[in-house]
């Protein structure tokens, strides 16, 4: 298991079960057993999920041990969110210039050299 | 995210979406659709004579240098200017060329490598670009490559700017 916390994140961020069970729990915070109804899997695979997510700090459990109530942690997505942004400001800009820019080809009829 | 408020005013209108996902530790992909033929986007991807037109980053930056040899082992240069005159550059290899769907290089830069393959896929008129950038390690992932120091160097320009008028 990778020991910095971002790539714990991103770890647990790279499947898509555990990205659901995020997109459920950004709606409020559900016990395994309602966690696991929508995925049609077994609670212990849902709990396998819950750990990962538990140690990329993306989810807190509750300390009742009979529900253990599982909430959102939303503070190492920001993180990623944050190392992404650099990208995002270069990316962001040049593809809203070139949505200009391809206007500009098209009215000018220049794509005589598309098939170069 | 920071809201952009200094998106070009010419390309109101059209606009879609940009999306970024880390489908798994080192890799992120960015897709984006525009309202053009394949052919177009195509060129504008990597005709030299395009790309400087658009693919500059931040608002203040500038590409004087855009070199391209679009064949497989073929290299390619760009240099980006900020507002202030520093530059940044960064070179790569094709590894792939298909024209007009998939191109294939990898990225050199500080000593990092980074292999990106960009699809260009059409429908009715439209054309969706995925760019999947593959880090070679976690450590270059971490540290970002060129897009992400042009595009983080906006946010020491402003930074500087600010310091300058406090003083």
């Amino acid at each position: 298991m990778s020991a910095d916390p971002l790539s714990r994140t991103f770890a647990a961020l790279a499947d898509p079960t555990r990205r659901a069970i995020l997109a459920r729990l950004a709606n409020g915070e559900c016990t395994v057993g309602e966690l696991a109804r929508p995925f049609a899997m077994s609670g212990p695979a849902v709990s396998k999920h819950l750990k990962v997510l538990e140690r990329a700090g993306l989810i807190s459990r509750g300390r009742d041990a009979q529900w253990r109530p599982c909430r959102l942690r939303a503070a190492p997505i920001r993180k990623v969110a944050h190392w992404a942004d650099g990208y995002r400001r270069f990316w962001d800009a040049s593809y809203e210039r070139l949505d200009a820019y391809l206007d500009h080809l098209e009215s000018e009829g220049k794509d005589d050299d598309a098939a170069k | 995210m920071t809201p952009r408020s200094d998106a070009p005013a010419a390309a109101a209108g059209r606009r879609h979406e940009t999306n970024y996902s880390t489908p798994s530790e080192r890799e992120l992909v960015i897709t984006r659709t525009f309202d053009a033929p394949r052919s177009l986007v195509w060129a504008a991807f990597t005709d030299p004579k395009h790309l400087p037109h658009w693919h500059t980053g931040p608002d203040g930056f500038t590409m004087p240098v855009c070199e391209i040899d679009l064949r497989p082992g073929g290299s390619w240069r760009y240099v980006w200017r900020n507002a202030q005159g520093r530059e940044f550059s960064a070179t790569g290899t094709y590894r792939d060329v298909e024209p007009p769907t998939r191109l294939v290089s990898v990225t050199h830069f500080e000593g990092e490598e980074q292999t990106s393959t960009t699809t260009f896929a059409e429908e009715s008129g439209r054309t969706t670009v995925t760019v999947t950038m593959l880090f070679a390690s976690k450590a270059s992932r971490d540290r970002g490559l060129p897009y992400a120091k042009v595009g983080t160097e906006m946010n020491h320009a402003r930074l500087d700017a600010y310091l300058a008028s406090r003083r």
